[in-house]
């Protein structure tokens, strides 16, 4: 006999398009961003197979410069910000913190819904002949001069920007106001603290992107001169602008992932945290810290040099928090029970990838140093490392951990060690090269290059298909699994947590008798003095 | 087993016997003691959905403060770029209408708040109908106002834009930046309080229906802070675009 959880609580695409639970409208997400995904590769796609070869062969140079702003927006806008939030986050935060549902149910349903509509809205885009200012939209390009649909973009990725601030605003109420007795903050999972901070940056941060795109799209429909210099207007003025929101919007990216990650070594390891509350508090130094360090965008934008300074250093401080993270990993798999299934090689995938990523990072926030490599391919490959080796090797990660809770199935774990591994070798074969020839000298955004930089982009192109085989391979044993999986237990992982006491696929209402917490999450016990308390 | 775990690793849930336990057994079937209509199944009780409902509007006007933060940045860059310029245009905008309006939102606030007593302390419907009905009334006529501001400025041609008259002015250039910042964030101040009365007429016909009571009064508490959110922001906007200079020319 089928026991009733929240899959099989209600049948028909009504139940699901009109749900208020926040896990039927985490799978709402999951199948939506998986679609993003999708869209967003095929551009990559492209784009990679344009570079293949030195002359602009295969595109035009306006239709690759559509093609990559079609990459960005959609990537950054809806695959990376709300992949892990509204996904895992969406799932997991109410369970982990032992609530019934998020605080506002009908609002989280409502930021799906607007996420939909903003997402038509560029599709809409692209389908009628696509934007072309990359996904920076900088002025006075965007306004005054771009031939294409840069209106119906902006107000794709305005609308989609409230669903962003809804799920945060959602968390942090959630996170405040309904943890389950007992839950104190320093009891919190450490992938709690991460949404907090995340929600942080996304009520603060996305409110400004979306004033400065809306300006932008008034600008252009109605012939105002905010940012257009003729008129006396100042483009760097968008820059600063979309930056304050758009630096910050990297950690967006980035500390949901270091939240899994935090789980999944610890659950690998099978020790508890060390450092707990600097790997929290570190969330929060990041949220705060990445707001102020969005200036190094602009050191070749005619910013003041003292201005760069600043800038400079507070960039190189916000690579501390992010370094105590590494290390505190580090030190709670040293000398731990360590097990490599697949979601452990993703997050170790991680913390090797985010640690180039973040390192590379400094190389852009010394400004001498930013204006050999602005603009080229260096930048490209630094910002991959971060959003792909690092918040796309989190998602994976985390969809693999909590896929049995999520289906009540098991994936084939075979399968699932070797897509791991393809993935992190195509990653590399794709992106370091570019490292190489940006540093070189290559300029990002060309369709079109110098023979001698071949060698290192057929290398780049070879990675990406590399990199979307192992993307496929998950996505067929995910599949297969939902049919001819084995089922899974409560804890298939021998995690400990609370949402692992529950059943998989958790029950409607996730916890039948509310849980009264005593403790932190995990609380592994050394094999040694596992026998004396048994 | 479960008992047993729970009292060895932490961690964890603390349940009493599954066996003994009738909620267990049955997923999805509650015991429990009788509630307000108005609770939701999520929360635990009235009070922790009241205080979700009021944090949850105090974050989203943090947002808002951002959402008008990037205009205000604007605004702050081009005034000091260009003081004259701005003097020269805000000087143009009627003290009289804009010191009227002020006065007015402030007076709405007012009987906002009188609202959410009458809802917090049980009057009769028809009271809190009336205080939210004149509310409705004062943001109406804050609105007819702003139009007749507007439409001055479009028979002015003082609008941005491909009719902008630069004739009549020193500074044409920075003049239409303050025209152009004073629609921005006026229009996106107007719209805030059109969407503030979509929310009051909701209000009061849950009002009308005696919705409202000691025990349950947030969404008149909460409409309540959005609407004084809106008012301080015009509390903000009416000196710096309506007052620039102002001491120089009149003392």
């Amino acid at each position: 006999m089928e026991t009733l959880n929240y899959l099989n609580d209600g049948h028909g695409l009504a139940s699901w398009l009109l749900t208020k639970d926040h896990k039927r409208i985490a799978i709402l997400y999951l199948i939506s961003i998986t679609g993003f995904f999708a869209i967003g590769g095929f551009f990559a796609m492209l784009v990679r197979l344009e570079l293949l070869t030195p002359a602009g062969d295969l595109l035009s140079a306006e239709t690759y410069n559509k093609v990559f702003t079609m990459h960005g927006v959609v990537m950054v806008f809806f695959f990376l910000i709300p992949s892990i939030p509204a996904v895992l986050g969406n799932f997991m935060v109410p369970i982990m913190i032992g609530a019934k549902d998020l605080a506002f149910p009908r609002i989280n349903l409502l930021s799906w819904y607007i996420y939909i509509l903003g997402g038509l809205f560029t599709l809409t885009a692209a389908l009628s002949g696509g934007v072309d200012t990359g996904w920076t939209f900088y002025t006075p390009y965007s306004t005054a001069a771009a031939n294409s649909h840069v209106i119906t973009a902006a107000l794709g990725i305005f609308i989609t920007g409230f669903s962003s601030i809804l799920t945060g605003l959602n968390f942090i109420v959630t996170i405040h106001r309904m943890r389950a007795p007992g839950m104190t903050w320093f009891r919190l999972p450490l992938f709690i603290w991460a949404h907090y901070a995340t929600s942080l940056i996304m009520i603060l941060g996305t409110p400004v992107v979306a004033i400065t795109i809306l300006m932008v799209a008034a600008e252009r429909a109605l012939h105002l001169g905010i940012f257009d210099p003729a008129l006396g207007g100042d483009p760097v003025l968008f820059q600063h602008l979309f930056w304050f929101y758009s630096h910050p919007a990297v950690y967006i990216m980035i500390l949901p992932a270091m939240g899994v990650v935090s789980e999944i070594i610890q659950a690998f390891s099978r020790k508890n945290i060390f450092g707990y509350s600097f790997i929290a508090f570190s969330s929060l130094a990041i949220a705060v810290i990445g707001f102020l360090v969005w200036g190094h965008h602009l050191f070749v934008a005619g910013q003041s040099v003292y201005a760069g300074m600043l800038f400079s250093i507070l960039s190189f401080v916000v690579a501390i928090p992010s370094a105590i993270k590494v290390f505190n990993w580090t030190a709670t798999i040293y000398k731990g029970s360590v097990s490599f299934d697949s979601p452990m090689l993703y997050a170790a995938g991680f913390i090797g990838l985010f640690t180039i990523g973040g390192l590379t990072g400094l190389f852009l926030a010394a400004m001498g140093l930013d204006i050999h490599v602005h603009d080229t391919y260096f930048v490209v490959a630094h910002f991959h490392y971060i959003m792909v080796g690092g918040a796309i090797m989190g998602y994976l990660g985390g969809l693999h951990y909590w896929w049995p809770k999520i289906t009540g199935r098991l994936y084939s774990e075979p399968w699932a060690r070797v897509a791991a591994v393809i993935v992190f070798i195509g990653f590399n074969l794709t992106f370091f090269p570019q490292f190489v020839a940006g540093y070189l000298g290559m300029p990002r955004r060309y369709h079109a290059y110098p023979p001698e930089f071949q060698v290192l982009n057929v290398l780049s192109s070879a990675g990406a298909s590399i990199l979307a085989v192992g993307y496929l391979i998950p996505f067929t044993y995910f599949a297969y699994s939902l049919f001819k999986g084995e089922k899974a237990d409560n804890d298939p992982w021998g995690a400990r947590g609370l949402e692992w006491e529950i059943p998989s696929p958790p029950p409607t209402e996730n916890f039948t008798v509310s849980p009264i917490v005593t403790e932190g999450t995990h609380q592994y016990v050394h094999p040694s003095q596992e026998a004396k308390l048994a | 087993m479960l008992k047993g775990h729970a009292e060895h690793f932490p961690g964890s849930i603390h349940q009493p016997p599954l066996a003994s336990n009738v909620d267990a057994i049955q997923p999805g079937v509650h015991i429990e003691h009788p509630h307000h209509p108005k609770l939701q199944h999520h929360f635990d009780d009235m009070g922790q959905q009241a205080e979700a409902s009021t944090l949850g509007m105090w974050v989203f006007l943090v947002t808002e403060i951002m959402f008008f933060g990037g205009l205000f940045m604007a605004y702050l860059l081009y005034r000091w770029q260009s003081p004259a310029a701005f003097q020269e245009a805000s000087a143009h905008l009627s003290i009289g209408w804009g010191g009227f309006n002020t006065a007015v939102l402030i007076f709405s606030s007012l009987t906002m708040a009188l609202a959410v007593r009458a809802a917090q302390t049980s009057e009769s419907s028809r009271t809190q109908v009336g205080w939210i009905l004149i509310t409705m009334f004062l943001g109406v006529v804050f609105l007819g106002v702003k139009a007749i501001e507007y439409t001055e400025k479009f028979r002015d041609h003082i609008v941005p834009g491909p009719y902008f008259d630069a004739t009549k002015w020193e500074h044409p250039a920075g003049v239409e930046m303050f025209y152009s910042l004073y629609f921005c964030m006026t229009g996106l101040h107007a719209l805030h309080m059109i969407i503030g009365l979509g929310i009051m007429t909701w209000l009061a016909i849950m009002a009308s229906k005696r919705t409202f009571n000691a025990e349950y009064y947030t969404p008149v508490e909460v409409a309540g802070l959005y609407w004084h959110f809106v008012d301080i922001v015009w509390i903000f906007l009416f000196p710096l675009l309506y007052l620039i200079g102002r001491h120089y020319h009149h003392g």
